[in-house]
């Protein structure tokens, strides 16, 4: 995939979460997972994905007051 | 904003010219073009025009040079701008090239990326300068011409135009006075007051982020390139970018929190107190001066028309486009050496007034690819929204250990928006490989040329590649393009514009006197080519039909 797809992708994404809000867009993002792990026909390399994104769950800080 | 006790114009580099009002004597003389605002790109417009002997009359209400280093990052584009207008030595001698950036996430590289280069190229793809350095060796030009006359301390109080021209009121400290104009470029910059009196008004976004850019000068001798850093760990959940420039001086750009008010941000005590924390971050210990700061904020706005009948709007009079790419200044010149051929053309009587329409059309199409390029960046940088906001800390948690992810975070620098779509430009008639960069609409391509470089060889007129043996040429009947044969067998020659363009035997490019790319045939035959040149002489219609 090109850089430019893989960009179309993130910011669907980006504006599935911000339609769906904070109540829903887990549910949003968990189908999205299962769509394309179903997609991708693969049980053992969906677990190794799913083991890669639980690595290094740091996000932006937020800045001191 | 400048540290206590130091006035606007006190700095640790740069000594500000002052510039005095113009005297009485002639100044209601009318002249061809009155061009409003001597930023880079009001000057870049009067340099353009001079270069085809076109007098102006430029003026400005300041009586200096703008204040603080301002737009930075200049491109390769801008200094094939420079160098058409015989001012880029200068620029030469005192601007850091550099071809590369960096970007850290909690302090982790997590990103080096490359801008596109290769020994085909005369410049170097981004240099940093501060725009005083701009202002000064494009002004040092205009010093040099008797055909600008340059009206410093001057505004334009009112204007109105019919048919005929356009009539401005100026004034200055000795009063008030009317001129004449048959054109008005408007280059006044942000807060235009030509587009306020003329009841217009900027369309489109302002972003809620706001940026503080503050410089100093410090002594740290290292490699220049780009560093971005998010969330460094002395200054958590902020966005840095920092740039060299020379004179030891360094930018230090950084995203104010939404609950901070203004004038706390701009408070010298936390400017020191930011730009130290980035420094440590930076693992710099050594002395520094603060030398000047500002604050901006990413807006996407602009004009709905850029002509108005007899008058332009050029450069952020026209569009504010948010920093993040380094499009502001770089597109504005692009504007400037736009309309300056265009006008002078039809100032001249070689092309018909519908040539300045396509001005209109090419400009603001690149401002809205603009809009579209930075909102990516932007949305990355400071994301405006929970779902931006959460992909992007997905997309730099990822990149610090897949490095896919870390393309989201390339800045995805300035290139030359392509005029594809532009009533100037031909469509091809065949087939040409997918792979070159030299299509209808693009920047043309430089390659190395003898001691030099093709795109040295472009006169201020049109430019033929001719390549091989071209039939018909003795059919193209003006003096308004000049005609540069190369060969096809490029290797044996060393010069790769054959491969560069993808061009066999009998193949020819026209290039517009901007150096971007009209037209190109595999088969050309100088009948076809002069039809071309007066297609594009006629705005993009074909003499004779009717304009659709």
């Amino acid at each position: 995939m090109s850089e430019m797809s893989m960009e179309t992708v993130y910011t669907a994404l980006a504006e599935g979460i911000d339609r769906h809000g904070p109540e829903k867009s887990d549910m949003f993002l968990a189908k999205v997972c299962l769509l394309l792990a179903e997609e991708l026909g693969n049980a053992e390399r969906s677990l190794e994905l799913i083991e890669a994104a639980q690595m290094n769950m740091k996000e932006m800080r937020q800045p001191a007051g | 904003m400048k540290p206590a006790g130091k006035s606007r114009w006190e700095s640790l580099y740069f000594t500000y010219p002052k510039f005095s009002a113009p005297n009485r004597a002639g100044l209601a003389k009318s002249s061809s073009v009155t061009i409003v605002g001597a930023g880079p790109i009001g000057m870049i417009a009067a340099l353009t025009l001079a270069r085809y002997g076109i007098a102006c009359t430029l003026i400005d209400a300041k009586d200096s040079f703008n204040d603080g280093s301002r737009a930075i990052c200049v491109a390769r584009s801008s200094f094939n701008a420079f160098q058409m207008l015989d001012r880029v030595e200068p620029f030469l001698a005192k601007s850091l090239p550099y071809l590369s950036g960096r970007t850290f996430f909690r302090g982790q590289q997590i990103l080096e990326f490359f801008m596109p280069d290769s020994a085909e190229e005369r410049y170097r793809p981004m240099y940093n300068i501060e725009q005083q350095y701009i202002e000064q060796y494009l002004y040092d030009g205009i010093a040099e011409t008797d055909l600008i006359d340059m009206r410093w301390q001057t505004e334009c109080i009112h204007v109105s135009q019919n048919a005929d021209g356009v009539t401005l009121t100026l004034r200055d400290p000795n009063g008030d006075y009317q001129i004449h104009s048959d054109w008005l470029l408007a280059a006044d910059g942000a807060r235009s007051a030509i587009r306020g009196m003329m009841g217009l008004r900027l369309q489109g976004q302002n972003f809620e982020g706001r940026y503080v850019i503050a410089d100093i000068q410090m002594h740290n001798p290292v490699k220049v390139e780009r560093f971005a850093l998010f969330d460094p760990d002395q200054r958590p959940g902020s966005t840095v970018l920092v740039h060299q420039q020379p004179d030891n001086i360094w930018r230090i750009d950084y995203q104010i929190s939404d609950d901070m008010d203004e004038t706390e941000a701009m408070d010298e005590a936390n400017i020191r107190q930011a730009v130290s924390q980035v420094l440590a971050e930076c693992g710099y210990d050594a002395p520094w001066e603060l030398e000047w700061w500002s604050t901006y904020s990413a807006n996407t706005l602009l004009l709905e028309r850029y002509r108005h009948g007899r008058v332009f709007f050029i450069g952020d009079s026209a569009h504010i486009v948010p920093i993040f790419g380094v499009r502001g200044l770089n597109n504005g010149i692009l504007d400037g050496i736009n309309i300056g051929w265009k006008l002078a053309y039809v100032i001249k009587g070689w092309a018909r007034d519908a040539l300045l329409d396509s001005y209109d059309h090419e400009r603001r199409q690149a401002t809205l690819d603009v809009f579209d390029k930075s909102e990516k960046s932007t949305q990355f940088m400071t994301p405006r929204t929970r779902g931006y906001s959460i992909m992007r800390d997905a997309a730099l948690s990822l990149a610090l250990d897949h490095e896919f992810a870390s393309a989201f975070a390339n800045p995805r620098n300035m290139t030359p928006y392509e005029y594809t779509d532009s009533p100037l430009t031909g469509a091809d008639t065949t087939s040409w490989d997918d792979a070159t960069t030299a299509t209808p609409g693009a920047a043309a391509p430089n390659a190395i040329k003898g001691s030099g470089f093709l795109l040295d060889e472009c006169g201020m007129h049109f430019t033929l590649l001719a390549f091989g043996s071209v039939n018909g040429l003795e059919d193209i009947s003006t003096d308004l393009v000049k005609i540069i044969h190369l060969p096809v067998n490029g290797a044996a020659e060393a010069c790769h514009a054959a491969e560069i363009y993808d061009a066999k035997d009998g193949a020819a490019y026209l290039l517009r006197p901007d150096q971007f790319i009209a037209s190109r045939w595999q088969d050309a035959h100088g009948s076809t080519i002069m039809a071309d040149i007066n297609r594009i002489l006629s705005g993009g219609v074909t003499p004779g039909e009717p304009h659709v």
